[in-house]
């Protein structure tokens, strides 16, 4: 008679059993995320750094003559790296002032109403694909940017025609690919300056204009340093949209050079490449790992410095 | 009355600073008008339903994006079942299992990481770890499994956030009535999480059709119909993306629109069911 007494501890086994296992299993769940950044890390490294002692590494980072698939390949890719580095920076330069200032509009001067209509704006140029964005730039931008070669280099003997593939239209798909990250994360910092230092500005008799910038940006900082180095990270690994619209040929970044960036070197010849060409090319994968890994840590330095500032 | 405080002085630069930012915001909507627009333009005249219903052979002389579709269908169901349990488990765990502060620091800062990598890296990683190592090779798993790792983070943050929402009456009045944490966690948590659940989810899918770089070097660029349901995901697909990156390779601008017209409305339409199931579900309405 002794089982059939009812009691709340009589499952208790198989509940703690439960309790264990669900546990264990969400433990399991968390620690993915560690173990997909180690990995990754490790087979960056891995992969990358063969290259570098077969073929030396100045002869890799200092050298600016690619030719992998000539009789004596060089595969110097330091105008690739430029080619990364100017194109990002001038995206930024031309993203930047458009996304604060947009991101200033929505966080200060904006009607609720208008406000609505740009953030759906803004969400839905997230979500484009960034293919889609290499597609328009391929039929918008590429032959405005012709007319513009043609006009400017009417006389010149030695210019290459690119039929307008060239550093300035990847540009220009860059900063606008990088709009939306810079717009959505101003403006949550903006959003976070308390309101009492607009008030107290205001009432001393600064006008709007004079209170969002000499008061609410100054404040926002750290906010818009963050958005920004976001903004270099979306930038420097975009592929897939600047792929066609760059040109995509190894040249020293001018202006009107068709150029390949560190993504698009990867991309364009991973379909053919062997050997110590392949192995190039992971490497170029390790420095674009490299670069994100210190544009990560600089936004968390950025973070910490902000945080500390609020204590 | 010259020197009255109502005398507004308007400044010159106050009113240049105004027109800039409305310039600016200007730009930014008008890029979206444009990108809209441009694309139902020169891609509504060529769309033809046969598109939608046929593959692209040369014999039949027939073009076609079905199996683009049913591709990118596989790859969005499948990376779901493996990152949507991944995700939301270990979101739990960071909201309601960890003590240790230094272990949910780690595990946040590692899925800011995977959130910053770029596609091109989940790409090479992809194709080294489970295309080589994996044996894989170029197959809709391996995509699967790249892009998982890839939306992990999405998904996971969205389900804090709504974890973080539920009130801390909901579990105290579990757990004191007996309820063990497990089931408190199964019954009385996630259903009232669900909607920030299902948005991260719905985010999540509208990044896995948006993908292409991390898709080609994994799940590969072929495109023929599946032959047998199951098998289909250890061949190679190549999705609406990758199609489009091809025809737009070739030059074959007229398919590239009427591909950009189909993701395009797709994106719209994940980007309305996600306003509309945090806003049906908003906690924070009144009433």
């Amino acid at each position: 008679m002794e089982k059939e007494v009812i009691s709340i501890i009589a499952n208790r086994k198989t509940k703690s059993m439960v309790e264990k296992v669900a546990s264990i299993i969400f433990v399991c769940c968390a620690i993915v995320s560690i173990v997909a950044v180690i990995s990754i890390t490790g087979y960056m490294i891995i992969s990358g750094t063969p290259a570098i002692f077969e073929v030396g590494l100045s002869d890799i980072l200092f050298s600016n003559v690619w030719a992998p698939t000539a009789s004596h390949p060089q595969f110097g890719i330091l105008n690739i790296i430029l080619t990364s580095i100017i194109g990002v920076f001038m995206a930024i330069c031309i993203g930047v002032p458009i996304g604060v200032l947009t991101a200033v509009n929505l966080a200060e001067i904006a009607s609720p109403k208008v406000k609505k209509i740009i953030k759906s704006a803004i969400e839905l140029l997230a979500g484009i694909p960034s293919v889609v964005y290499g597609l328009l730039g391929i039929l918008i931008i590429n032959p405005l940017m012709y007319q513009l070669e043609l006009l400017i280099f009417k006389d010149s003997t030695t210019h290459q025609f690119t039929g307008g593939s060239n550093l300035i239209s990847a540009i220009i798909v860059l900063a606008i690919m990088i709009l939306p990250t810079l717009i959505n994360i101003t403006e949550t910092s903006l959003n976070a300056v308390p309101d009492d230092y607009r008030k107290s500005s205001l009432a001393l008799g600064a006008s709007q204009m004079q209170t969002i910038f000499r008061v609410v940006l100054p404040a926002a900082k750290n906010g818009i340093m963050s958005a920004i180095v976001l903004g270099v990270g979306r930038a420097i690994g975009e592929v897939m949209a600047i792929l066609l619209v760059a040109g995509n040929s190894v040249n020293f970044p001018l202006p009107f050079n068709s150029v390949r960036f560190l993504t698009t070197g990867i991309v364009s010849e991973m379909g053919y490449a062997s050997g110590t060409h392949r192995e190039v090319l992971f490497t170029i994968g390790l420095v674009l790992f490299v670069f994100i890994l210190v544009i990560n840590l600089v936004l968390t330095y950025i973070l910490k410095k902000g945080d500390e500032n609020g204590k | 009355m010259e020197n009255s405080l109502f005398n507004k002085k308007s400044r010159i630069s106050d009113k240049i600073l105004n027109i800039l930012i409305q310039f600016s915001t200007l730009i930014s909507v008008s890029l979206l008008v444009v990108i809209i627009g441009y694309i139902c333009i020169r891609g509504i005249p060529c769309f033809r339903f046969d598109y939608l219903i046929n593959t692209t052979s040369i014999l039949k002389n027939t073009v076609g994006i079905l199996p683009n579709i049913i591709n990118t269908i596989y790859i969005i169901l499948l990376t779901l079942i493996i990152a949507g349990p991944i995700g939301i488990g270990g979101a739990i765990y960071l909201n309601e299992y960890a003590t240790n502060k230094k272990i949910v620091e780690i595990i946040s800062f590692t899925t800011e990481v995977l959130a910053g990598i770029p596609s091109i890296i989940y790409g090479l990683f992809g194709m080294l770890f489970f295309g080589n190592l994996f044996n894989l090779s170029y197959s809709i798993l391996t995509g699967a499994l790249t892009l998982s790792i890839m939306v992990l983070p999405i998904i996971s943050r969205n389900t804090q956030v709504a974890l973080e929402a539920v009130p801390k009456s909901y579990r105290e009045a579990a757990l004191g009535i007996g309820a063990t944490k497990w089931y408190m966690i199964r019954t009385v948590l996630l259903p009232s999480a669900i909607p920030g659940v299902l948005t991260g989810v719905i985010l999540a899918m509208g990044r896995i059709v948006a993908e292409s770089a991390a898709l080609l070097f994994t799940a590969g660029s072929v495109s023929a119909l599946p032959i047998n349901i199951f098998s289909h995901i250890f061949s190679s697909g190549g999705t609406l993306t990758i199609q489009l990156y091809l025809e737009m390779a070739k030059a074959h601008y007229e398919v590239a629109f009427v591909i950009a017209l189909v993701l395009i409305i797709i994106v719209l339409a994940l980007n309305f069911i996600a306003k509309w199931i945090s806003q049906k579900f908003d906690v924070n309405k009144v009433g």
